[in-house]
């Protein structure tokens, strides 16, 4: 579905991402992980074409994205930064259904959709006619959410999608990113710098430093079998992996 | 409509905007356009001239009170206007003055070069004179121009062109070696208000003014014969001549028919008595011809709507045409970034021409009135929306630009679903500084013959009459307002609701 191929991508004389190959596992949970300024956000934005590669590159459902159309290849992947990029002008409702109504779908189809998302991420059907401004963090992030699903995607990235939020907020929503993720049965890619997250979230965890995947794995093949010193002591240096991991297994 | 169809000649954006007159007959009539300056003794002649062309059969319009001689000289070649009263002086020293000419013959046939012919002397001398108030000159003892050079400390205050002209007092001040040091430029008639209260001593003035003795001025003698001699005549288009035979033979009726003593006096009616022009013109056509012309006199009301749709016209057309160029401008602005440095440069160098230069500048392309008056408006309109539009579309923060192309938009979709919703704050914001500054900027395209609340202004100034002034600066200023309350209305229904509110619920 989705794959690297010698990717890399330079800002100046700055080596950002690469060069690396990487092939995304369908219909499984993937998450990028690495210190700050590793070049996670660098990598899928060269996943969605928000950035061209300068070697190598990204091939989406066996077409290079420097040939597709992208707009059209993007109704296709669905995408949720940090913040949720929500358009402060427009009412959560409007910028869920942007690209619906843009599209030209049908007011009832549109409807039953936005239902259908709201129940999925639990969101209150009354906070969909607010505006950002008037949403808490929390709800953004699942107004986001929304948004990125509507066109009903084949792949949803995420840049730390909860990486605002307090810590109570974040593991609630967490658990039902969990969830969600799980009863889609979609390709997910997600990024963020959090240990427990990762495990927690993920099937496969790609650990990257300095632009370069290190590691790619479970997380139990991170913990016990670990490709460097540096993987080693990444997944160390955050708490809480050890307890999930003898949690869960 | 039916004149601006007539005139093949003009372009598309003209005839959308040309409400000007084309000298062309209608109904069998020929039609004649008389142009006069912004002072008082040209309009009253460019009224006597209309009036005798009407007698002699042609549709006569008086395009009146125009900025200067530049503006009308340049009106006259264009055909715009087709004859216009100049004097002598004025012809040799700032019309022809790149040329070598002296006395009538000479200048009669370099004028012909132009297409333009000079009529005889109308019979007056309106040449300059340097004048004081009667009791600081008689304490001073200065009769004469060389009298003055005893007095340093003296204040002058020369009219702009006095200032600039070959034959002012750059050259005044050489030939009687003039030590003064405080010399102002300013207009002709704020310097008759300005020595009146004492804040200027020496002036210059026009032989025929009617203020000479209003003011109790005293003329000092040209003891060394400076100034040349200011005839008045009269500059007319030669293809008048085929054109409207019968008129120009009126309209020569005039040589030799005017005297100083009848100017001066025709002048203090009009300004000092304020007896409009038109009747002025039409007593002295009546006494002089024997020919009864009919005045019909404007109401203040009548007079108020003109001015205001002028206004509104001036304003509504200039501004609009600049929204619809200087929102694209300035989206190719942001969208291009070297470009953008390109066209941010040259509309903020437009804004740097002065008005009145922009409105000489366009008489050759779009005549005098209103068009060329649009057209100086609309470049000044441009800089603060592109600039607005331009920075509005910068400032959108990363995240919103990445979100909706990662949906799937389409650059135009996220041009007009995202980026220009979230700038319409700031491109609001420049089109009402543009509105405010073109209301404003508008009471000058009077000096080009376009109607507006400029006219009375101009008018007032010309008369010294205050409550004229004020019957074009207050609305003007009110408009200024209405302009600005009417955006922040506009902003309510334009900007988006979410960029309204300030914080949560
Ligand atoms: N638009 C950009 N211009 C210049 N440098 C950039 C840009 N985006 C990212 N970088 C640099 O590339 C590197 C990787 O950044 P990023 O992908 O944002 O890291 P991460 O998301 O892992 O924190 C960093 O050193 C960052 O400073
Ligand atoms: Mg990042």
């Amino acid at each position: 579905m989705l794959e690297l191929e010698e990717v890399s991508k330079r800002f100046g004389d700055q080596v950002a991402v690469g060069p690396l190959s990487l092939k995304i596992a369908q219909a499984e949970t993937t998450v990028l992980i690495g210190p700050s300024g590793c070049g996670k956000s660098t990598l899928i934005r060269l996943m969605i074409g928000l950035l061209a590669p300068d070697t190598g590159s990204v091939i989406f459902d066996g077409e290079s994205l420097a040939v597709a159309d992208l707009p059209t290849v993007r109704r296709r992947m669905g995408y949720v930064i940090q913040e949720g990029g929500l358009f402060p002008h427009l009412t959560a409702r409007r910028n869920v259904t942007l690209m619906a109504r843009h599209l030209g779908w049908d007011p009832g189809r549109i409807e039953s959709r936005v239902a259908e998302l709201a129940t999925l991420t639990h969101f209150p059907l009354d906070a969909l006619e607010r505006y950002p401004v008037q949403l808490s963090g929390g709800q953004r992030q699942r107004v986001s959410l929304m948004r990125a699903l509507m066109l009903d995607p084949e792949i949803l990235l995420l840049d730390e999608p909860l990486g605002a939020l307090d810590p109570m907020i974040r593991a609630e929503l967490q658990g039902e990113l969990r969830e969600i993720f799980r009863a889609l049965n979609k390709t997910v890619i997600l990024v963020t710098h959090d240990m427990g997250e990762a495990g927690y979230i993920g099937d496969t965890i790609v650990l990257m430093r300095e632009g370069r995947i290190v590691q790619q794995g479970g997380l139990r093949d991170l913990v016990e079998t670990p490709a460097e010193d540096f993987v080693h002591r990444f997944v160390h240096a955050q708490r809480g992996a050890r307890e999930i991991l003898g949690g869960g297994g | 409509m039916r004149r601006a169809l007539q005139c093949p000649a003009r372009g598309a954006l003209v005839g959308l905007l040309a409400v000007a007159a084309c000298s062309t007959p209608i109904d069998g009539r020929p039609v004649v356009v008389v142009g006069s300056k912004a002072f008082t003794e040209a309009v009253v002649l460019g009224e006597v001239i209309a009036q005798l062309a009407e007698h002699a059969g042609a549709d006569a319009d008086h395009r009146r009170q125009l900025g200067g001689t530049r503006i009308l000289w340049e009106a006259l070649l264009a055909g715009e206007i087709d004859v216009y009263a100049e004097y002598t002086g004025t012809i040799v020293e700032e019309i022809l003055a790149a040329t070598d000419v002296a006395g009538d013959d000479q200048v009669g046939r370099e004028l012909e070069r132009h297409g333009v012919r000079m009529s005889g002397h109308l019979g007056f001398n309106n040449t300059y004179v340097i004048g004081m108030l009667e009791d600081v000159a008689e304490e001073l003892e200065i009769r004469t121009v060389s009298d003055l050079a005893a007095h340093p400390a003296l204040r002058f205050g020369f009219s702009n062109e006095f200032m600039d002209r070959g034959d002012g007092w750059p050259s005044l001040r050489t030939r009687y070696a003039l030590p003064q040091e405080n010399v102002r430029g300013l207009d002709h008639d704020l310097a008759y208000r300005s020595i009146e209260s004492r804040s200027i001593d020496v002036i210059d003035l026009y032989s025929t003014d009617a203020e000479i003795e209003f003011y109790g001025l005293r003329p000092l003698e040209d003891n060394l014969g400076h100034f040349p001699a200011y005839q008045a005549v009269l500059l007319f288009r030669d293809d008048l001549v085929e054109r409207a035979p019968a008129v120009v033979e009126a309209i020569l009726g005039l040589e030799g028919a005017i005297d100083e003593g009848e100017m001066v006096a025709m002048n203090a009616r009009a300004k000092l008595e304020l007896v409009p022009e038109s009747v002025v013109a039409a007593e002295f056509v009546e006494a002089r011809f024997g020919l009864q012309t009919e005045v019909v006199l404007e109401g203040l009301l009548d007079r108020f709507a003109r001015n205001l749709r002028g206004h509104l016209w001036l304003v509504s057309v200039s501004l609009l045409a600049a929204i619809i160029i200087a929102v694209p401008l300035g989206v190719v602005a942001a969208r291009l970034p070297r470009l953008g440095l390109g066209i941010l440069g040259v509309v903020g160098i437009v804004q740097t021409i002065p008005s009145l230069a922009l409105f000489v500048f366009m008489i050759p392309l779009l005549g005098i009135g209103a068009p060329p008056a649009i057209a100086a408006l609309f470049f000044y309109s441009l800089l603060p929306i592109v600039r607005n539009t331009h920075a509005g579309l910068m400032s959108i923060p990363a995240a919103y630009l990445d979100s909706a192309a990662a949906l799937g938009l389409t650059p135009a979709a996220r041009l007009r679903l995202v980026e220009l919703p979230m700038a319409s704050v700031s491109i609001l914001a420049g089109i009402k500084t543009s509105a405010v500054i073109n209301v404003g900027t508008a009471t000058l395209a009077a000096l080009i013959g376009a109607e507006g609340f400029g006219q009375p202004i101009l008018t007032g100034i010309r008369l010294a009459d205050e409550s004229l002034i004020m019957e074009g600066a207050v609305p003007a200023a009110l408009l200024a307002l209405a302009a600005q309350g009417c955006f922040e209305l506009a902003e309510r229904w334009l900007v988006p609701r979410g960029l309204r509110i300030e914080s949560g619920a």
